[in-house]
Order: C-alpha cells, then sequence, then structure tokens
C-alpha cells in the first residue's frame, strides 16, 4: 500500500525523468507543486484534461516535473496561450503558473486583461517579492526599502499587491495563500480550479537565497517564520487588514463572483452570428 | 461562401480575400489587435468566425496575439493573426516559439513603411528581412507573398498548407495596395480545394516521443487532451520534449529544423513566370510590383524588348534554383522593390554566372510605376 505521498508522485510525476529538481533547497516551489498536485487529486481530475502552462523563470520550471500537458511558454506570456489553447478545446482546464515579475511586469498586462476578460481560467502567482532565477534583481513586489541585486541602496518603488490587482481587474476569484500555510494552500488552488472565470492565487513564498540573504531574512526557515507570522486571515466579515509593505498581508479568499465567463458570452455570440447569416 | 458547390463569384478586397482562404483553409481561431492596413482582415473574421463555430477574440497586444494563436494550435485548432510593420515586430519572440516548438500557424503582415510607425497608410516592402530573420536565432521559416486578390485566397490556403505539413510557421507577406485593392474573384468549391491536415501520432500514447525524427524530418503533432501528455518548451529539447543542453542533441534538433524544409523545397519554393521563355532581360518582382511588372514586360515587348517576368511567389526559403535558371538565361535582370533592396540582395547571392543585376526601388510610400519599371528596361 502506497502512503499519500508515495501516490502522488507515482501518479502525478514524471518520476522517470528530470529530479531532481532544479529548484534551491528550501524554495517554496515545491510546496506549491505539491499543492497543486494535492488540489488536482482532490478534484479527481484526468490527468489528459489539463495543461499546465507556465512562463520563464524559477516557476516556469515547475510543469516540467508534473505528468500533464506542460507547456513552458515565452517570459511573462503564459496567459496569452492558455488563452488560446482553452479557446480551442473548452473541456480542458488549464492553469497557468507564474512568478510575480513574469505575471506583474512584463505580463502585467496580460494579466490585468485575462482578468477583466474573465476566460475560465486558473492563474497560480508565486511571489517571492524578487528576480530569482536571474540573480535578486528587484521585482514590481519586492517590498519599499529592500535590497536587490539592483537595488543596493534600497529598492524605492512600491510593490504592486497581487491579489488586489486581480480584484480590481474583474476576476472572478481571488485568493491569497503562503507556502507555509500548505492545507489552506489545497484548499484555495482546489477552489480556484473548481470555479469558472478567471481565478487567481497569489500565493506569498521564500526566495532565501536572492531575497533574504540581502534583507536580513537568510536562511527558508526564517523566511517561513516570516510569513507564518505576517499572514493575517481575512475577518469572516470579509473586511481586510491594512497592509503595510513589507509587513503583514492577508490571506484567504479576497473575491468569489458569479458572472458569466467569457465562453458562455461567446456562445451567444457564435448563436446570434447563425441567426443573422440566415 | 466556400461552402456552395459551384465556383462563387466576389468582388473582394486582399484582405477579405485572405480571410476566405484561411476558413476555406480549415482555420477556426483567430486573435489579433487593429492595425492598419490590416483591420479588414480581424473585421472580417470577428463576423466569418462564429458562423462557423470557430472563435476569434480581439487581444489586448499583438503580443497576446500571437501566443494565442500557438495555444489555439497546440490545442488542435488551425489558427491565424493579422498585422501590420510594428505589430509583426512586436511578435517576434513568441514567432520564435512557433518556430522551436514546430507549431503550425499563419501570420499575415500587410507591410507599412518604417521603421516605428512609419507610413500607416502607404505601401511598402520593408519588412522583407524582418519576416525571415525578425525573431532572434538560427531558424528556418516560410515567407510567401501576395499581389492580387486571387493570390490572397490561393496563397492563405498553400500557407495553411505549409504550415500543417512542415510545422513551421508561415508568413504572409502583403501590402497595402493588394489589401485594398478590390478585384473578382471566383471562390472555387470547397471540395476542390486541397487542404492538408497535420499528422497526428497513432502510436499507443505510452510510446509516443514528441520529438522523434523520421524520414519527413517532421514528427507527428499530439493535441492538448488528446492523451498524448508531453511538455512542449520553448527551450531546445531533446526528442521527448525535456529541456537538453546536450551538444549533440542541440545540433540534431536544429538541423532537423532546417533539414525538414530543405526536404520540402520543391513544394515549397513557389514562382510564377510570365513571357519568359525567350527573355533577354528578366524582370524578378513580387508582392504589387508584380502588377507594375507586368505591365511594363508588355509593353516592353510591344517595344521589341525581349523582357521576362518572375514572380517570387516563394520568398523563403529563396527560391534559388529558379531564380538561378533565369540569371543563366538572361543578360540583365531587374528587381523592382518597394524599399533599399531586400530581396535585390538575395538575388544577388544566388547569382553564380555574372548577370547583370540592376535595382530599381522606391522607399517613398509610394509604388513603382509600369513607365518607370519600362524606363529601366529600356536602358539595359
Amino acid at each position: 500500500m502506497l502512503n499519500n505521498s508515495e501516490k502522488f508522485s507515482h501518479d502525478y510525476l514524471r518520476h522517470d525523468k528530470k529530479f531532481p529538481h532544479v529548484w534551491c533547497p528550501g524554495c517554496g516551489n515545491g510546496i506549491v507543486l505539491g499543492s497543486l498536485i494535492r488540489a488536482i487529486d482532490s478534484l479527481e481530475m484526468a490527468k489528459d484534461d489539463i495543461v499546465l502552462a507556465s512562463g520563464i523563470g524559477c516557476s516556469g520550471r515547475l510543469p516540467v516535473y508534473v505528468d500533464f500537458n506542460t507547456l513552458h511558454t515565452t517570459h511573462g506570456r503564459a496567459l496569452t496561450f492558455a488563452t488560446g489553447i482553452k479557446l480551442a478545446n473548452p473541456s480542458l482546464n488549464v492553469i497557468a503558473v507564474m512568478g510575480d515579475g513574469d505575471a506583474t511586469a512584463i505580463g502585467g498586462n496580460h494579466f490585468i486583461h485575462a482578468a477583466r476578460r474573465n476566460l475560465d481560467l486558473t492563474a497560480i502567482i508565486i511571489n517571492n517579492q524578487i528576480y530569482g532565477m536571474t540573480g535578486g534583481q528587484y521585482s514590481p513586489t519586492t517590498p519599499y526599502g529592500s535590497k536587490a541585486s539592483t537595488a543596493l541602496y534600497g529598492n524605492i518603488e512600491h510593490a504592486f499587491s497581487i491579489a488586489e490587482l486581480a480584484v480590481t481587474a474583474g476576476a472572478s476569484f481571488v485568493a491569497r495563500g503562503t507556502v507555509f500555510h500548505v492545507k489552506l494552500l489545497d484548499k484555495l488552488i482546489a477552489q480556484a480550479i473548481r470555479k469558472k472565470g478567471f481565478s487567481v492565487i497569489e500565493v506569498m513564498s521564500n526566495c532565501h537565497v536572492q531575497y533574504g540573504r540581502r534583507n536580513n531574512m537568510g536562511d527558508p526557515v526564517t523566511m517561513m517564520k516570516w510569513l507564518r507570522d505576517s499572514a493575517k486571515n481575512i475577518k469572516p466579515d470579509g473586511s481586510m487588514d491594512s497592509e503595510s509593505e513589507g509587513g503583514s498581508f492577508t490571506i484567504g479568499v479576497l473575491a468569489d463572483l458569479e458572472k458569466p465567463d467569457y465562453i458562455e458570452e461567446y456562445a451567444r455570440i457564435r448563436q446570434k452570428a447563425k441567426e443573422l447569416k440566415q | 461562401m466556400a461552402k456552395n458547390k459551384s465556383p462563387e463569384k466576389v468582388l473582394l478586397q486582399g484582405n477579405e480575400a485572405i480571410v476566405e482562404g484561411a476558413l476555406a483553409a480549415g482555420c477556426r481561431f483567430f486573435a489579433g489587435y487593429p492595425i492598419t492596413p490590416a483591420s479588414e482582415i480581424s473585421e472580417l473574421m470577428s463576423v466569418r468566425l462564429p458562423q462557423l463555430d470557430g472563435t476569434f477574440i480581439q487581444m489586448e497586444d499583438e503580443i497576446a496575439s500571437m501566443g494565442a494563436i500557438i495555444g489555439a494550435s497546440l490545442a488542435g485548432v488551425k489558427s491565424m493573426t493579422a498585422t501590420s510593420g510594428p505589430g509583426f515586430s512586436l511578435m517576434q519572440e513568441n514567432l520564435g516559439f512557433a518556430c522551436i516548438t514546430e507549431t503550425p500557424c499563419v501570420i499575415v503582415n500587410v507591410m507599412r513603411g518604417g521603421p516605428s510607425t512609419g507610413l500607416a497608410t502607404n505601401p511598402s516592402q520593408g519588412d522583407v528581412m524582418q519576416a525571415r530573420w525578425g525573431t532572434h536565432g538560427d531558424h528556418p521559416i516560410i515567407v510567401l507573398a501576395v499581389s492580387s486578390v486571387r493570390d490572397c485566397f490561393d496563397l492563405t490556403v498553400i500557407a495553411f498548407n505549409l504550415s500543417e505539413k512542415y510545422r513551421v510557421p508561415v508568413i504572409i507577406l502583403s501590402d497595402e495596395i493588394v489589401a485594398h485593392t478590390r478585384e473578382i474573384l471566383n471562390i472555387p468549391a470547397a471540395n476542390t480545394i486541397a487542404v492538408v491536415d497535420r499528422i497526428h501520432p497513432n502510436t499507443p500514447p505510452e510510446w509516443f516521443i514528441p520529438y522523434e525524427d523520421n524520414s519527413r524530418g517532421v514528427p507527428p503533432m499530439a493535441s492538448m487532451g488528446d492523451g498524448y501528455r508531453h511538455h512542449i518548451t520553448g527551450l531546445i529539447h531533446d526528442p521527448k520534449g525535456f529541456p537538453t543542453q546536450n551538444p549533440k542533441e542541440i545540433e540534431a534538433f536544429l538541423k532537423r529544423l532546417f533539414r525538414k524544409i530543405t526536404t520540402g523545397f520543391y513544394e515549397i519554393q513557389i514562382t510564377k513566370s510570365i513571357l519568359m521563355e525567350d527573355a533577354e532581360i528578366a524582370v524578378i518582382a513580387y508582392g504589387s510590383v508584380t502588377r507594375s511588372a507586368h505591365r511594363a514586360v508588355v509593353k516592353a515587348r510591344e517595344h521589341n524588348i525581349k523582357a521576362g517576368l518572375i514572380q517570387l511567389v516563394t520568398l523563403f526559403p529563396f527560391p534559388k534554383n529558379a531564380v538561378d535558371i533565369i540569371l543563366r538565361q538572361c543578360r540583365a535582370a531587374l528587381v523592382p522593390e518597394m524599399n533599399v533592396g531586400q530581396i535585390s540582395r538575395e538575388v544577388k547571392r544566388v547569382n553564380s554566372h555574372g548577370c547583370h543585376i540592376v535595382k530599381l526601388n522606391r522607399i517613398d510610400g509610394q509604388t513603382i510605376t509600369p513607365d518607370e519599371i519600362y524606363a529601366k528596361l529600356k536602358d539595359m
């Protein structure tokens, strides 16, 4: 009898390939991968029906390890490819995994328009507040005052709040989790995948090598503790604690709206087009 | 329209004929961003595709449009985008992605003068080399040039067919004159149009090696969701589709990309000849300039100048053999272009027998007239 973790690795990982993975020891990306697999398993989805697309960066390597239809696209563009895939075959469950720079810097335009368009996609954005793979340069989510390899004197730009940006841009479902609160993360990802319309999960994660090292948060354990202590659950009335940059942030579901998704809307267009043609 | 059994006679502009050609070839997905002088392609696609259960989407920019058509093609639907100069520049990165992942798709570039915003409403042929080399890295690509409404329909069908057969993006270069000229087009009956579809794998999924070489150099292509789960990446990959740094695998992969196009040279390289049998001077032209050249050649014949015309339908891979034969046959060749001489350089490159090659260029947003070409022919 396989235990749970063996079952998951056997069923979902491309175990004959490409292990050990490329991520630094202690990186949060592996935790997100685990959560994603558990969420998918809990939804009992067929592997053939899942597409996992990514952009470029540390998070971009995530699809390599899982036995779905996987796609490693260009930097910042995962959502554009996902849009084409979903529209060409709406029966597929299309999930895009991105990093903070990937989704909100180079891909920022695609991100807000995907939310506005409300096509049934799931976007998982791993926010480690830095450009990890390229060597620790500041990203749109690097806290004000933090140090980065291109901000040795302290970052003077202000951080995006990814989840709130997604709410404002019109996503149907928006949540924030962390790689410390794993059970919650499993649940949020499952909810997001199940949700019709554009869903966003921002996952606060740790890059101890590029961010922690420069900002006196050194090792993964210290960063995990920081995630534990900084995350505040969203209050039952839906309101949020006010956020201070580099300080606390809320976790939980920020938005869960019912509205028609793009494919439903487009079905009306097709019907109208055929009626007018006759 | 193409559904009818008998040929249908319609008055269309080039942009509209491209849409009808694409639909006849089986295109059912279009993503685009409006730009002059290509916008009518988007507009008509937004009307026609939903009638055929296809999908039109107006994306936030050209980068997104290119990404979306690749995604749609990976999911098994023939797809296309259309743009003009500045938009084409934005598409280049994802165009490279289509090259390396061998994703069939068609990109129409209705050329306008440049650089930058350039001449939004004037014709140009300034993007020939961008079409060939716009994206980074060594890679083959197929580029076709249209000169008439007839071409727009026929060559769009051919573009899709070549793209599917060789798993390579195909670029159609048009220009403002072709795009907006209205001509009578006999749309052939659907059952008379040869349509080529990509070859799907027929091995059991567990045996499927997505980038395995074969005699054609074109691996069968699985669609997402059809049971052949595999990894697709813009990194150079091994036959199984996973990133590789192994020099042998890297070289084998890139060589295969070139070899598959080399293997198909005979059907990819299309040229048309007019009055070439006994010609002593050849006009080598493409796009709308072909039309001026045709007129000029006829006029030259009336004045006992033995001129002929060869239209380059395929610009890349450059039809070396066809041009070489012409250059051997003729004492001189004239290459008129609405740029500073992008194709004349290619002609010179293949001119191994010292034929006298003359350029005729305009870069002022105006077409090259028949009289200008005739005047040049008289002096040659």
